[in-house]
């Protein structure tokens, strides 16, 4: 009797939270998807009328739309490439028996509190401005000519400031994992003659497989989602030069007012990160039992 | 010879990590640097040593209002960090508590609202907020954020409720303790440590929001990620003062963060990693 009271009490405890995300996922993708369908322009709102796919059509054929999901995929695999090869060197360093360990994490975590739109200020204004940052500065000081990151650059610039933002994360997840590595193991490698090259790819790579795979997954989730970093910085441009797909469905919506197409642009996004979502509860969903 | 050659290694590594960890921190720490220079200063070439003037902190203070945009940051983390926390602990504690065959599947489809990339809805939820007067209003944003964060929530509490041992519920029950008994005085006290740490992590992330901070407010509700964004078109001499008010913006939560390295990892890992 007193089970069945409780299993009553939990499902009470559970509906708010569940009945609250249900709304949360059905109500605004049921919107974008009806959307994605209706010619329906905000300059032009009493005209709204059925589109049947021309807005996916018109999306998809926008030349802006291959440049986007080109930059994209240089964002999130420049990114990830950077995060993921100096995370595990990073992770390793700070592993070692070092001084002021303490300190080192904290100055080496400290990028991710940074709020997105305050970091890409930051390298935008004080390292990487033509004329006032310190990258013009060391040019200068080497005789070179101060490069114009964001003009001339600016997918590059972005991954940078991207990176920087997230190597945080990868070092410290991945540290995570280095720490539960089994020392006695290593030692009878070491032992057992095995190079600290051999010893890194036979034993601490394996270990750290699972770290990396996370790594990667919750990453791509949030960097398939940048925007403040290029609102502040390049505008998406020159042109369409750094244009993610995100920034592209908020132009549509925002500055062209086009409610169909950016809703056809939104359920295009929804599919791309659905692809990356199935590995990631595929990795987190092994580790609930 | 052995020691020596460790210490030897030790330091070593221990120049390299530093190094590693000054490059990283460089752009903040010269952010504060230019933050206490004059603009002057801070157009005059790289120094480290600034003129220690807290001018430019002033400035943003009487020019840009800098007090409305940080009480809104306030009100909107911490506000959205309580709501998602009344709704989130009952549902944890009862996945935790009275698990169901359902409690997996429940779990991973939390999960994957999370996996839905905010511009997708930006359509819809920019139009509700239009047409229902939600638009720059700060309860309008703050339930947003308790809804993106939502799943984290649950997730990060699940993951703690979990480790509180069951087998001490049954030896209150053995003693006597009443349903209301055990929750007060047995349970609460055992998950506290794990709320605390659910909540600081979801203060930093509502506090760092930027997307729909900055497609949702203009002025009224605007939290420091909007305002500094606003910081994009540069007005005339305005390095020291972008500095300031980026000092400003992240200080608080830089220093929470500092405190919140275990918890970051388990809650933005859903518990993948720990």
């Amino acid at each position: 009797m007193a089970t069945r009271q409780t299993a009553g009490l939990a499902r009470l405890m559970r509906a708010p939270a569940i009945i609250l995300l249900l709304i949360w996922m059905i109500v605004p993708l049921g919107m974008t998807l009806y959307y994605s369908f209706q010619n329906y322009n905000l300059l032009n709102p009493a005209a709204i009328s059925w589109a049947g796919w021309f807005n996916y059509q018109y999306f998809v054929t926008d030349p802006a739309f291959m440049a986007a999901i080109r930059n994209t995929l240089v964002l999130v695999l420049g990114v990830l490439t950077i995060t993921v090869v100096l995370g595990i060197a990073i992770a390793l360093l700070i592993d070692k028996p070092i001084w002021g360990q303490g300190i080192v994490r904290i100055l080496i975590i400290s990028p991710f509190f940074v709020m997105p739109p305050v970091a890409a200020l930051i390298w935008k204004n004080m390292i990487m401005h033509p004329s006032y940052g310190v990258f013009a500065d060391i040019a200068r000081f080497l005789g070179l000519q101060p490069v114009d990151w964001f003009a001339q650059y600016p997918l590059t610039s972005i991954v940078i400031i991207v990176a920087w933002q997230w190597l945080p994360f990868a070092t410290l997840i991945l540290l995570t994992a280095l720490q539960s590595l089994d020392g006695e193991q290593m030692e009878a490698a070491e032992m057992d003659g095995a190079g600290a090259i051999s010893r890194f790819i036979h034993l601490t790579l394996p270990h750290m497989a699972r770290a990396i795979t996370v790594v990667i997954l919750i990453q791509t989730i949030f960097l398939l989602g940048i925007y403040a970093e290029i609102l502040v910085t390049t505008n998406g441009g020159p042109g369409n030069a750094s244009t993610n797909l995100t920034y592209l469905i908020y132009r549509a919506a925002r500055l062209n007012f086009d409610i169909g197409g950016a809703a056809a642009g939104g359920i295009i996004a929804v599919i791309l990160a659905n692809l990356v979502a199935i590995f990631l509860m595929r990795a987190v969903g092994k580790n609930l039992d | 010879m052995a020691r020596a050659s460790s210490r030897r290694s030790r330091i070593g590594y221990t120049i390299a990590a530093w190094a590693v960890a000054l490059t990283l921190f460089f752009p903040i720490l010269y952010t504060i640097i230019t933050s206490l220079k004059t603009e002057q200063e801070a157009i005059s070439g790289f120094s480290l040593i600034p003129s220690f003037t807290l001018s430019s902190f002033e400035a943003v203070q009487t020019q840009n209002n800098y007090w409305k945009p940080f009480t809104n940051s306030v009100i909107l983390a911490v506000g959205s960090t309580i709501l998602a926390l009344i709704v989130a602990i009952p549902a944890a504690w009862a996945m935790a508590f009275s698990p169901t065959k359902h409690t997996k599947n429940i779990l991973m489809w939390m999960l994957s609202t999370k996996m839905m990339p905010a511009v997708a809805v930006l359509v819809p939820i920019y139009l509700i907020f239009l047409r229902t007067g939600l638009m720059d209003t700060r309860i309008g944003l703050t339930v947003m954020l308790m809804l993106i964060n939502l799943p984290i929530v649950v997730w990060m509490l699940y993951t703690y409720f979990r480790e509180i041992p069951g087998e001490i519920l049954e030896a209150a029950r053995m003693d006597g303790a009443s349903l209301k008994d055990e929750i007060l005085y047995v349970l609460t006290p055992m998950a506290i440590p794990g709320i605390a740490s659910t909540m600081l992590l979801n203060v930093i992330l509502a506090w760092n929001e930027a997307f729909w901070t900055i497609q949702l407010t203009t002025t009224n509700a605007a939290p420091l990620s909007a305002f500094i964004a606003s910081f994009s078109s540069p007005q005339g001499l305005f390095w020291a003062k972008l500095s300031a008010a980026s000092v400003m913006a992240i200080a608080p939560i830089l220093i929470m963060g500092w405190f919140s390295q275990k918890q970051l990892v388990r809650g933005l890992t859903f518990g993948a990693v720990k």
